[in-house]
């Protein structure tokens, strides 16, 4: 077992308020650059940049999971993380039957998908980041059922999370783990919970800017799981790093 | 203002069968989506205007003793959250008016 220096939440340029230059390529690029072992790329209620991701994690010394951040009927962001964009894919299906908005460039941002030689396959039409039909109780057990982990995203914050929203975690759900957002602190996150931090980058140069380190057999989402199932996770933020 | 009278204003149902009680004197209501905010700022046994319908909003309404929960735009809650309202006794009312039609109709009334 050893240390692997993860940061889960990245955005790319498929998310609408993501910088156009977050292309997968450069964001695996700079994440390697950034001496990150494992990331995940989580953009707003979709997955289509997460085949072209994983995909130059086989060119690049990166481990990369596909997930989505999902913006659930109460307006509260899960991070459901996967082993393979199959899945996430799978997730994202389910999560589109309840999108049914357009979304705006002028009002919102360009949602390109592109692909790992940093060509543009498709512009998303989809309202990206509106709140889908899901609960985050439904959230919750559909990334399990596919195999993955769901986090709660930056739960220090107000906007989208599921203390601002919800006014605490729900007692009978099942999450994995809660992120705190670079900002935040420690003193936020419940008793009993375990927090990882991430940079929930939406520009190149946010990536890494605080980051998790796991303790795992291996740097996949079994490793991932399991060290946050045991508090084997170390994180370092702006205001904060705590000791498994 | 009576729940009664509340009630016939607004054309509410009550989904929680038999918890609201007509002639309970209402002080106050309170707008909001975000529970956080809801704990920190709402008043104890105000009625609670909102769109959320997640089983939390019955742990936060009863945690501020809340005269009734009215959920708005034809907004159904789950079954789960209906279970444990009526556990805690506290009155669910469904709506298809908006929040704002919700609260100015009862600001109308003379519900401050």
């Amino acid at each position: 077992m050893r240390g692997f220096k993860g940061d889960l939440h990245i955005h790319t340029c498929l998310s609408p308020c993501a910088d156009l230059e977050m292309s997968p390529l450069k964001v695996v690029k700079r994440a390697v650059e950034r001496g990150l072992e494992i990331i995940a790329i989580c953009d707003h209620n979709s997955a289509k940049n997460t085949p072209y991701a994983f995909n130059l994690s086989k060119k690049f010394p990166i481990v990369v999971l596909p997930g989505i951040e999902v913006n659930s009927v109460e307006e509260v962001h899960i991070l459901s993380i996967f082993d393979t964009p199959e899945k996430a894919l799978l997730l994202q299906e389910y999560v589109y039957k309840g999108i049914n908005g357009k979304n705006d460039e002028e009002l919102f941002g360009v949602q390109a998908v592109v692909n790992e030689f940093d060509e543009v396959e498709e512009i998303e039409d989809k309202l990206l980041i509106s709140a889908c039909s899901l609960s985050v109780d439904e959230i919750v057990r559909k990334t399990h059922s596919l195999g993955g982990i769901a986090i709660a995203s930056h739960i220090d914050r107000e906007a989208y999370s599921i203390i601002g929203k919800l006014g605490f975690i729900p007692p009978d759900l099942d999450l994995d783990g809660v992120e705190i957002s670079k900002m935040g602190s420690i003193d936020l996150v419940p008793k009993g919970w375990t927090a990882i931090s991430s940079s929930d980058a939406h520009y190149l140069d946010e990536i890494g800017e605080v980051w998790t380190v796991f303790y795992a057999d291996s740097p996949d989402i079994n490793g991932i799981k399991k060290a946050i199932k045991n508090g084997m996770v170390k994180i370092y933020g702006r205001n904060f790093s705590s000791h498994p | 203002m009576k729940m009664g009278e509340i009630i016939k204003i607004l054309s509410l149902k009550e989904v929680t069968t038999g918890n609201a009680k007509l002639d309970e004197d209402v002080a106050t209501a309170y707008v909001s989506d975000l529970l956080s905010d809801v704990i920190a700022n709402a008043k104890k046994g105000c009625l609670w205007i909102t769109l959320q319908c997640h089983p939390n909003i019955v742990a936060v309404g009863a945690m501020k003793e809340v005269a009734g929960i009215i959920i708005v735009n034809g907004k159904q809650p789950d079954g789960e959250t209906i279970k444990k309202a009526k556990e805690e006794g506290i009155p669910i009312f469904t709506t298809e008016k908006n929040a704002f039609t919700v609260a100015g109709l009862l600001y109308h009334a003379g519900l401050r």
